[in-house]
């Protein structure tokens, strides 16, 4: 019910884009929250707006927001398509099955799937290595917290977290070997009352630092509250938390909006995957603030070696959380198993919903 | 202790808008109307409340043009339903999709501004006690009235000459205007006290749980508050037990997970509904009992042609 009503509700608030001229070209967005919610969504749609900005009254870019993962996405995507979009962005990593079903019966739309892993002839993938700023994360938060413990606010058990999740700990055992986090997952993007409800359990358990792969700022907002420190995600969160955000992935989806764009109006869009890092400016970290200037140091260093290839974080030795070895000495992870990761390394304190 | 007083304080946070939301609509019910728009009631006071309060830096002031703002909106229903008779379902669900469109086109410029936060009023004396007193003698006014809105509408329902009246029409229209007993009026009214609570529920969400505006903040919370009537059988006490019951199943299973059992998140997700259905059922499953206080012309439109 409530899901084909938010569906219903964001059919209601299609924005009209830009008022160009008919010729202009639509390139549409599919959202899975609102575009103002200080997170994920915001970066899409700042995304989409320098596309606009860039392409001018060339083009048009109608976008649907609360669009529901499962089958309320298929119909979003179909009437995109439907209605002359002919590049289709769609952009969270349930709407994976829904864009390569709705790409199959449109051969002449292109679709643009974030974070997922699957691509057709007009279907196309695109994701960011978020786990190199996690890394940097987990550094910082080895180094600040007393407690030796950082609480996870996390969405759903996909790759994508829990590569997040997995980096963090990594980058945190890397300055001091014995640290933990405690994981909870709340089991949507976008809902800031749990998410806040799980900051506060998380907090009243002893953590000290929070970092969450959710949307919205509320984890941030009680972090502040509680006097503890936070990490924002994929967009600066610093105003909700000034004296509170240590630093924050943020996502800068423009230039790739505009360069896939251009590729399609020149013809030469193919089929790809892509996953831009650091050094693509896809991911920027915020400024790391709140913390000492040694461990700025340490984290502006370490986010220059990843930068330039030096540093991998993925690299051995590194355990499996049930003993097993992942990776030997000196070894680095392939891609393959970074995007389909399904388990956790050594330290975490929860068990992987399978 | 101090881990069980903040546990429960976060459990009290969590039903209250639960509670408030489910408060008005069990009115609303008893009088023989189902008003599906709860969800776009609240998320409409949430974002009034939140913006009243920023502009004018007082949390109170939000709480009551939050409240204001439910009222105003059931009243949309009321007219609808009511005067021109619309069909209860449908015009509910309007209101719901309206709701959370129109919150989001008035909060824009509200999104990720800092709130004003309700703070708790300490009741003197009682505050000072252990447990109780921080959980209950220190909370914020609309905790306090949630709770007033339990023992007034049970003592409305079935101690007033005026709640027994309503109970009738909401039995039998018909009878009751035989009676010369006002429906539409009766009716009215308790809508627009529906109205009153899921607004209060809203602001509740914007001033107290988490202060701050995003866009579909309530995030399918009226529809739990409709679910726990139902549920609940159309009995006050159970409500209040149901609110509680869900928001400390909510809460319990976060912290299972922070203490990680290792029992699936996605079971202790659903954990709430499952635990809240499963009791209410079972305290509802006298079937005699349980039709005497379903409301029988539940969303039947009335005309009085007679």
């Amino acid at each position: 019910m409530k899901k084909t009503l938010l569906a219903l509700t964001a059919a209601a608030v299609v924005s009209l884009g830009g008022t160009a001229a008919q010729a202009a070209t639509k390139i549409c967005f599919v959202y899975v929250g609102s575009k103002t919610d200080g997170g994920w969504t915001q970066a899409h749609d700042i995304g989409r707006q320098e596309l606009q900005n860039h392409f001018g009254d060339k083009i048009e870019t109608p976008y649907l927001e609360n669009v529901a993962e499962g089958p309320d996405a298929e119909r979003a995507i179909e009437r995109f398509a439907r209605s002359g979009c002919e590049l289709i962005f769609t952009t969270s990593f349930g709407f994976m099955e829904p864009t390569l079903d709705v790409a199959k019966k449109f051969p002449k739309v292109k679709f643009e799937h974030a974070t997922g892993y699957k691509t057709s002839d007009n279907v196309t993938s695109y994701n960011s290595r978020f786990y190199q700023g996690r890394f940097i994360q987990g550094q910082i938060a080895g180094q600040i917290s007393k407690t030796g413990v950082a609480g996870y606010i996390a969405s759903f058990p996909i790759p994508e977290v829990v590569r997040g999740i997995n980096s963090f700990l990594l980058g945190a055992q890397s300055v001091n070997p014995d640290f933990k986090i405690k994981v909870v997952w709340v089991n949507s993007w976008f809902d800031a009352g749990k998410e806040a409800d799980a900051a506060k359990a998380l907090v009243d358990q002893g953590v000290d630092i929070l970092t969450q792969h959710t949307d919205s700022t509320a984890p941030m907002q009680v972090a502040a509250e509680r006097g503890i420190h936070a990490f924002g995600q994929a967009s600066d969160m610093i105003e909700a938390g000034p004296n509170t955000q240590l630093t924050a992935i943020i996502d800068s989806w423009g230039p790739y909006y505009i360069k896939r764009t251009q590729a399609m109006m020149d013809g030469t869009w193919k089929t790809q995957s892509t996953w831009d890092g650091l050094i693509d400016g896809i991911l920027t970290m915020a400024p790391y603030t709140n913390m000492p200037d040694d461990v700025k140091q340490m984290a502006m260093e370490t986010e220059a070696k990843i930068t330039n290839g030096e540093l991998h974080p993925f690299t051995g030795p590194v355990t499996k959380q049930d003993g097993s070895e992942w990776l030997k000495d000196g070894e680095t992870a392939d891609d393959g198993t970074l995007l389909g990761m399904n388990f956790y390394v050594m330290g975490v304190d929860d068990k992987l919903p399978q | 202790m101090e881990l069980i007083v903040a546990v429960l304080l976060t459990v009290t946070t969590a039903a209250t808008p639960l509670l408030l939301a489910a408060m008005g609509e069990l009115v609303v019910e008893r009088s023989g109307v189902l008003n599906l728009g709860v969800e776009g009631m609240i998320v409409v006071g949430a974002v009034v409340a939140f913006a009243t309060a920023q502009l004018s830096g007082n949390p109170y002031l939000g709480a009551l043009c939050g409240a204001l703002a439910g009222c105003a909106f059931s009243l949309l229903f009321g007219f609808l339903s009511l005067t021109l008779v619309t069909n209860q379902v449908a015009t509910g669900l309007a209101l719901t999709i309206l709701g959370l469109g129109l919150s989001g086109m008035i909060g824009e410029n509200f999104v990720g501004q800092p709130g004003v936060q309700l703070e708790p009023i300490a009741i003197p004396l009682l505050a000072s006690l252990p447990l109780v007193g921080p959980l209950i003698f220190n909370q914020d006014i609309i905790f306090y009235l949630s709770i007033l809105s339990v023992v007034g509408v049970s003592w409305f329902l079935f101690r007033t000459r005026i709640g027994l009246q309503l109970r009738a029409i909401g039995d039998s229209h018909g009878s009751a205007h035989a009676l010369g007993i006002s429906v539409i009026k009766t009716r009215y009214l308790a809508v627009m006290f529906g109205g009153v609570c899921a607004g209060l529920a809203g602001a509740q969400l914007s001033l107290v749980y988490t202060p701050q505006w995003v866009e579909n903040m309530s995030a399918g919370r009226g529809w739990i508050a409709l679910a726990l009537v139902v549920f609940a059988s159309w009995r006050p006490l159970r409500v209040l037990a149901g609110a509680y019951l869900f928001g400390a199943v909510t809460i319990g299973q976060l912290h299972a997970q922070a203490l990680g059992f290792g029992i699936p998140s996605q079971f202790l997700s659903a954990l709430p509904y499952l635990a809240t259905i499963l009791v209410l059922v079972l305290i509802s499953r006298n079937r005699r009992l349980t039709l005497m206080n379903t409301p029988a012309s539940l969303a039947q439109s009335f005309v009085p042609d007679r």
